[in-house]
């Protein structure tokens, strides 16, 4: 309590600025949110009761009433402590917050710090024409550092202490301001290739056994699918089974792309920052100062890539940071959209008249760096082959035929796999950037500003070292902190990174190395 | 031509300057001694109480035993060669590795904190952790088992060297 105050007493004085509140409809807006989780929990529940022909239906209907109202009674309560117990105002130096209802935190954030601000409303609070503001800092380096939330405020308030909290330099250059990209309803068609499909096929099947067995009917859902399996034989079945799963994956992630992407809109803004405007029903806008961003990432997972699409990531400071899982969605500047059109978007957000992923000269790898590749493919697909021989040994006999198909697949996908997966490495510098680009299933094509390099490190493996390669880090205060430049050759690892950040290599190469140049 | 070329094999960075002092070796031989030598005197407690497995805990002791005397008498001489650090003018430079070998170098320019750390056995041996962050989460240079002395030093240069630079190092 004490410290709390000195810290708040040692602060700079903000001068006469008033103290603000939060909007007292915030208290509604969570009561409602409630009261939606209660009903989606409580009807099955009831439903459940009634089907089973229970008599103690209306008993149960009872309590699970009372504990809704209860619950958002208790909810709306703490939520009007909370509200009056928290107050924050924006000062000429710094913005300062003061909450929590038991231990009073107070947070103090300078102004020259705020590196982002995002408004986000889900639809109860678009309804009342609330919204939540969240401010980031650059650093992430203690708990301390985590963002400032501010939930809720009135929309127009949110919106106008979005363009205070960020508007600095007027003077900044306002060449190639405005419109970026906005959504193309046709890019809808790139969501069912992501991985989301079969994960979200797996959970509605999950799903409906779930609520069966609350409804008591799980044994119907069984009995329908032996009896599926008695006429369509195993391989029909399966066949079936993975045809519907897909297709409500297929449905499921076009409903997430439409909700989480519908019209979008990337904007460069005078004030030298990029803003992502997003969502159907809960509304996110990202606003990233351009000063923060060190480069972008082109990320073609194995679906979209398929198809002839990308996304485009930014690589910023102060976005997710390792430990910082909560932003992972903050980073997207483009969701999986024609190829040539995310190189046009990663061209405009650098500034650059062509991407840099463009025309960059990609120098391959060494070849020692396939072979590791087509080894390792080819003994990942060899251990389902061992564990399945292995029961095949130990419990049944076709469980071998299984562990020969698999062996046989893998000993002709393996170095496929490999060899596509070596096809994906690359590293170039080009002018002010490096750039990195590797990966199989996700495919990822990095763009970094070399000024943005904070450092390297040369790693190398015992295996590396047999056949020559070494694996180069990049580390950078941006996106995921360090980029690695995978299996480059021993000797060249130095003098890659020698081109990136010379002064920091150069006095420690080799003789012979220096000499080269 | 052909003499510059230099070796496929070889990583094209000179060692840096300094070693660590000789005691390490001591530090190192513990841990690598320390952990399988209670290992093994779980497993040989294990054995005395459970007799129907004896003489698999047994085995296993003498395995852990033969495998932890091998690497704590035999690696520290051979990481106390690779183990080397240096600071030049402009950064800060290391080689270390157990399994791996590592080269690792940040400039001074994008250091955030200099923090010398001392576990107890470190204090032990006069020896202490030279933590260097930069702005980037993955981007320290550590150097483990500098002099004590020593290492406040460098800390005390680094921390008055690097407080010049403004900005927040990004």
């Amino acid at each position: 309590m004490t410290r709390a105050e000195v810290r708040e007493a040692g602060a700079p004085a903000t001068g006469e600025v008033p103290w603000r509140r939060l909007d007292p409809r915030t208290a509604l807006a969570s009561g409602a949110l409630t009261l939606g989780v209660g009903v989606a929990g409580g009807v099955p529940t009831v439903a459940g009761f009634a089907a089973r022909g229970s008599g103690a239906t209306a008993l149960v209907a009872g309590i699970v009433v009372g504990a809704v109202v209860a619950l958002v009674g208790v909810v709306v309560g703490a939520e009007k402590v909370r509200l009056a117990r928290t107050r924050f105002r924006v000062g000429l130096e710094r913005v300062e917050l003061h909450s929590g209802i038991l231990v009073r935190t107070r947070r103090s954030l300078p102004r020259e710090r705020i590196r982002s601000v995002d408004v986000h409303a889900d639809p109860v609070a678009r309804v009342l024409g609330l919204a939540t503001l969240r401010v980031d800092t650059a650093r992430r380096a203690s708990v301390a550092d985590r963002p400032l939330e501010l939930r809720c405020v009135r929309r127009e308030e949110a919106e106008a202490l979005r363009s205070e909290l960020l508007v600095r330099r007027r003077d900044d250059e306002t060449a190639g301001t405005g419109l970026l990209a906005a959504l193309d309803p046709r890019w809808t068609r790139y969501a069912p290739l992501s991985f989301l499909t079969p994960a979200l096929g797996a959970a509605a099947a999950g799903a409906v056994m779930q609520v069966a067995q609350w409804v008591g009917l799980e044994s119907t859902v069984v009995d329908a699918v032996v009896a599926g399996w008695r006429r369509l034989g195993t391989l029909g079945t399966v066949a079936v089974g993975l045809t519907a799963v897909l297709v409500v994956g297929a449905v499921a992630s076009v409903a997430a792309f439409v909700e989480a992407w519908w019209s979008y809109r990337l904007e460069r803004e005078p004030s030298g920052t990029l803003r992502v405007r997003r969502g159907l029903l809960t509304t996110r806008s990202t606003t990233l100062e351009e000063r923060r961003l060190r480069g972008v990432a082109l990320v073609e997972p194995l679906g979209v890539r398929t198809a002839g699409a990308a996304r485009v990531d930014a690589v910023a400071t102060g976005l997710a940071t390792a430990g910082g899982e909560e932003r992972t969605d903050a980073a997207g500047l483009l969701p999986a959209a024609p190829r040539e059109l995310a190189e046009r978007v990663a061209a405009a957000v650098l500034r650059e008249p062509v991407s840099p992923t463009r025309a960059a000269v990609m120098r391959t790898h060494p070849v020692a760096a396939r072979g590791r590749r087509v080894r390792w493919a080819t003994a990942g697909a060899l251990v389902p082959a061992l564990v399945l021989a292995a029961l095949g040994a130990v419990v049944a006999g076709p469980f071998l035929v299984a562990a020969a198909a698999v062996a046989v697949a893998g000993l002709v996908a393996g170095p496929l796999l490999g060899r596509a997966a070596y096809r994906a490495l690359g590293h170039a510098v080009h002018e002010a950037y490096v750039v990195v680009r590797g990966g199989l299933v996700r495919r990822r094509t990095v763009v970094l500003r070399r000024d943005g390099v904070i450092g390297w490190s040369v790693r190398q493996s015992w295996f590396q070292r047999r056949v020559g390669l070494a694996t180069l880090w990049l580390t950078t205060a941006a996106g995921d902190q360090a980029y690695a430049v995978r299996d480059v050759a021993a000797a060249d690892a130095p003098g890659f990174a020698a081109e990136v950040v010379g002064d920091v290599v150069r006095p420690f190469l080799t003789e012979r190395h220096s000499t080269i140049g | 031509m052909v003499i510059t070329e230099p070796s496929r094999d070889e990583v094209g960075l000179r060692p840096p300057t300094h070693p660590l002092p000789p005691r390490v070796r001591t530090w190192w031989r513990i841990h690598a001694l320390g952990w399988p030598g209670a290992a093994v005197v779980v497993l040989l407690v294990l054995a005395w109480l459970i007799a129907p497995a004896a003489a698999w805990l047994g085995l296993a002791a003498g395995v852990v035993a033969a495998v932890g005397l091998v690497v704590g008498l035999a690696l520290p001489a051979y990481w106390y060669r690779v183990h080397r650090w240096e600071v030049t003018d402009e950064a800060v430079y290391t080689r270390s590795g157990y399994a791996w070998q590592e080269w690792r170098a940040a400039p001074l320019s994008r250091v955030q904190t200099v923090d010398p750390t001392r576990g107890p056995l470190q204090r032990r041996l006069g020896l202490a952790t030279l933590v260097v962050t930069t702005a980037s989460a993955k981007g320290a240079v550590t150097v483990a088992g500098l002099a004590g002395d020593e290492a406040d030093a460098l800390a005390h240069r680094l921390t008055r060297e690097t407080r010049a630079v403004p900005g927040d190092a990004t």
